[in-house]
């Protein structure tokens, strides 16, 4: 869990996604594959290689009005075919907390 | 990159003399501290003005002689993250008394306008236009100052104070 | 209370125009997330994992009945209905939109709230003891240079871009709770041998990577002349403070880095160039600024009211009593601790609800007046002993009455990895699990006074180099790990714990840390004898034998 701060150089060992804030209200986005953003881990671009993934990350980062700080994340392909979060940080932003909210939402 | 002077929008008259580039025959110059000191009492005999852009990590105590001698210091902001400048703005102005031309270069944005001219720079060297043309409205922002400066803008101590004599004279 | 003046509230309502044009200007592009950060960071807001932070400014931990209902509007406005007090007296909220920032800093400028420098690379909030100006014996009330400090502090045309961020804390008393040794500079108010109140001026202390407890630069500086001496300290710093690594640019590194007679004699040089400063604090200013800070109307009172008699047969009244009831300078008036650290709760966390709850508690019971401490919890700084029972009762009914204050599930913990960006594992289950394994009551006044504190990642907001048991949540393989340090304290005898062996894996966390209070109970040679003291005198060795012999 190498915070994202720290990603300089990039280098792939599985299937991965972009992601990113919403710049207005913060929420997680994921970059999709026709160079939008989506709250939906699901709708997220996989990218395969090293190269595909600094594309999409060029990409991602040139929408500077819309999403900030995004990077690299790695996530789980499931034989289901549904995409996963690939580590604990990924899976706090896209599920939520691993405890109880002060008040439920 | 737009020149504000005296909070308006101006020419700059000064020539921007980089390293090793050929120091010209006349008009104003602006030139390197390293450059400035290698040479410093010739140059500053030259009949035209000159400036010199002093490094935010090099120390004032080599440019105290000459100040008397040049007309413009520019200092840097080689980011806007890096307040070196403020402190060398402040002694200039309120320890070394330098009335000439302060010039803020390098990462000069809206948002530092106010600290700028509390610390006594008079010249910005804006990066942006749309935040030079924005300078009169932006300096305006705040009428409230808890520092004291060499500015001479009333701190807000010095107001509490002035405020309550005049209410126990008026009493 | 300190009271705004007209001035006050200008400043705060042109910082909120100003800021409301930044966020304004960010969201149409015209300035990049580059240019905006260092503006944002200026104004408390962070970017977290789900959405971003707002930390808001509780200067020296003060608030009014009037504040604290509004920062409950603002959690339930314009968050999710709750706050989180953390170690520099600071509420933050959790899930706020850029877009409503500048309105819910517009709503908590009407009550002469701000977020200004509650981080970003400048001199942040001045905390204080959270029992100023009523603890007894205390020299005298260190919140009117706290208030001379934030003003000084506040939007500083010099220092508003420093190497990196700068936190100063004061205390009057001799027991210290405002930690000042880990901080950039400390202060501790004394008098001299002519009556003159002065400071005692400690810097270089911090934690984060590098842990160094604060030095004393010098022994007695004058209080006329705090913000001079201050001012070239911080001037020393901005020149010299190291720019090209971010780990390194702390004050603490360029202290130790000079060593401290070096840098003070840097800090003297520059001192004697300022001359008569027109920093200089007259007695009048320093007396007008005093005059804006109010105190109740006391009554004279006895010392044991019936009231308190009475209640002493209620043995639950009795236990929350000795543990959260400390007195008070004025006879007949204690300071109540409220724990945010319930059983199995997030440690620091309060609702909405609460908060207006203990609004309404404090216009009844304390003089309309709540403190925000270090430790997360909050108090209620003056309440007459007949009214302890009714209060009691009160608090318990909105669950604050928790009687852990200083006990070992009085822990102190970041946000951790459910919510920070920069964290590598999570504190806050962690916090929860440790509240449940020693949720007896009997068990943990047994145990005594016993800090344990959380930090997520080794910038240390949970301030784990100081937790009497220090716990650090690492990353090794993608799993969270926690390495256990014992030993630390934040106080006068401020020091920095010990590592004890290997990091431990999230799920045996609270086993090592039972297995350590275990040792403790067992090694202790007095029941008065704390934790921390049994460590000092035996050494790391013996925990680490018992926590790693089985493992």
């Amino acid at each position: 869990m190498t915070s994202p701060l720290e990603q300089k150089k990039i280098k792939i060992t599985g299937p991965s996604m972009v992601t990113a804030n919403r710049t207005w209200d913060g929420i997680v986005i994921y970059r999709t594959a026709d160079q939008g953003w989506s709250a939906e881990l699901a709708d997220a671009a996989i990218v395969r290689t090293s190269d595909e993934a600094r594309a999409l990350l060029t990409e991602a980062i040139a929408d500077d009005v819309g999403a900030i700080g995004a990077y690299i994340a790695p996530v789980e392909i499931q034989d289901s075919g549904k995409i996963a979060p690939g580590n604990l940080r990924e899976q706090i932003r896209s599920e939520g907390l691993t405890i109880e909210l002060p008040v439920p939402a | 990159m737009r020149l504000v002077k005296q909070g308006r929008i101006a020419t700059d008259i000064f020539l921007h003399v980089a390293d090793g580039a050929e120091l010209p025959e006349d008009g104003a110059i602006l030139i390197p501290a390293a450059r400035f000191l290698e040479n410093a009492e010739t140059l500053s005999q030259r009949a035209d003005k000159i400036g010199v852009i002093w490094p935010n990590n090099r120390d004032l105590d080599d440019l105290v002689p000459y100040l008397d001698r040049v007309v413009v210091v520019a200092l840097v902001f080689p980011s806007f993250r890096d307040g070196r400048a403020y402190s060398q703005a402040r002694l200039l102005r309120e320890r070394y008394g330098f009335k000439g031309e302060l010039r803020a270069t390098g990462q000069v944005l809206r948002d530092q306008f106010v600290f700028m001219l509390r610390a006594g720079f008079d010249a910005f060297e804006v990066k942006k236009d749309a935040d030079a043309d924005a300078f009169a409205e932006t300096v305006k922002r705040y009428t409230v100052f808890y520092q004291p400066t060499g500015d001479g803008r009333v701190t807000a101590l010095n107001r509490r104070m002035q405020l309550r004599h005049s209410e126990s004279a008026s009493q | 209370m300190y009271a705004y003046d007209e001035l006050d509230r200008t400043l705060i309502n042109e910082r909120v125009s100003e800021f409301r044009d930044q966020v304004k200007r960010r969201l149409s592009g015209e300035l990049t997330e580059d240019e905006f950060k260092m503006l944002r960071l200026q104004n408390g807001v962070y970017l977290q994992l789900h959405a971003y932070m707002f930390r808001v400014a509780i200067p020296y931990g003060t608030l009014s009945s009037k504040q604290l209902r509004r920062l409950a509007h603002v959690a339930r406005r314009y968050d999710r209905g709750y706050g989180h007090f953390t170690t520099r007296q600071n509420i933050q909220y959790n899930w706020i939109k850029l877009a409503d920032l500048p309105d819910a800093l517009a709503d908590l400028a009407e009550v002469g709230i701000h977020a200004m420098q509650t981080s970003g690379n400048n001199t942040r909030n001045v905390t204080s003891d959270q029992w100023a100006g009523v603890a007894p014996g205390e020299i005298e009330d260190p919140r009117i240079w706290s208030e001379l400090l934030r003003q000084y502090t506040t939007l500083h045309p010099e220092f508003s871009f420093l190497p990196r961020k700068f936190k100063f804390a004061i205390t009057a008393s001799e027991h210290d709770r405002a930690a000042i040794k880990v901080h950039d500079i400390g202060l501790r108010l004394l008098k001299n041998a002519d009556g003159e109140t002065g400071f005692e001026v400690l810097v270089g202390g911090g934690l984060g990577r590098t842990p160094f407890i604060g030095k004393t630069i010098k022994p007695f500086v004058h209080g006329r002349d705090l913000l001079s001496y201050v001012e070239a300290i911080l001037r020393v710093y901005n020149q010299y403070g190291r720019r090209d690594n971010i780990y390194k640019a702390r004050i603490k590194i360029l202290v130790h880095e000079l060593g401290i007679e070096k840098f003070a004699k840097e800090v003297d040089e520059e001192w004697k160039l300022m001359g008569d400063s027109a920093l200089t604090l007259d007695n009048s200013v320093v007396e007008e600024v005093r005059s804006r800070f109010s105190y109740p109307a006391y009554e004279k009172l006895p010392h044991m009211p019936d009231e308190l008699k009475q209640a002493a047969h209620d043995p639950l009244f009795e236990r929350w009593r000795k543990n959260s009831v400390t007195p008070h300078k004025v006879q007949g008036y204690s300071i109540v601790t409220l724990s945010l650290k319930p059983v199995g709760g997030p440690p620091g966390d309060a609702t909405a609800d609460q908060m207006d709850a203990i609004a309404d508690l404090a216009d009844k019971y304390s003089f309309g007046e709540i403190r925000v401490g270090h430790e997360q919890n909050l108090a209620l700084p003056h309440v007459a002993k007949r009214d302890l029972p009714a209060l009691w009762k009160a608090l318990d009914r909105i669950g604050v009455a928790t009687p852990n204050v200083n006990l070992v599930t009085d822990i102190i913990a970041c946000p951790g990895l459910d919510y920070c960006s920069l964290a590598n594992a999570r504190s806050i289950p962690i916090a929860q699990e440790l509240t449940r394994r020693f949720s007896n009551h009997d068990t943990a006044s047994l145990i005594g006074r016993l800090h344990i504190n959380i930090s997520g990642c080794i910038n240390a907001c949970g301030h784990h180099h100081v937790g009497h048991i220090g716990i650090l949540g690492v990353e090794k393989n993608n799993e969270e790990y926690y390495q256990i340090t014992i030993g630390g304290r934040a106080d006068e005898n401020a020091e920095v714990g010990t590592l004890i062996g290997p990091a431990v894996p999230y799920a045996e966390v609270a086993d090592v840390i039972e297995d350590i209070v275990e040792a403790y109970l067992a090694l202790r040679d007095r029941p008065e004898e704390l934790f921390v003291d049994t460590v000092k005198r035996l050494g790391v060795e013996p925990f680490k034998e018992r926590v790693y012999a089985t493992r």
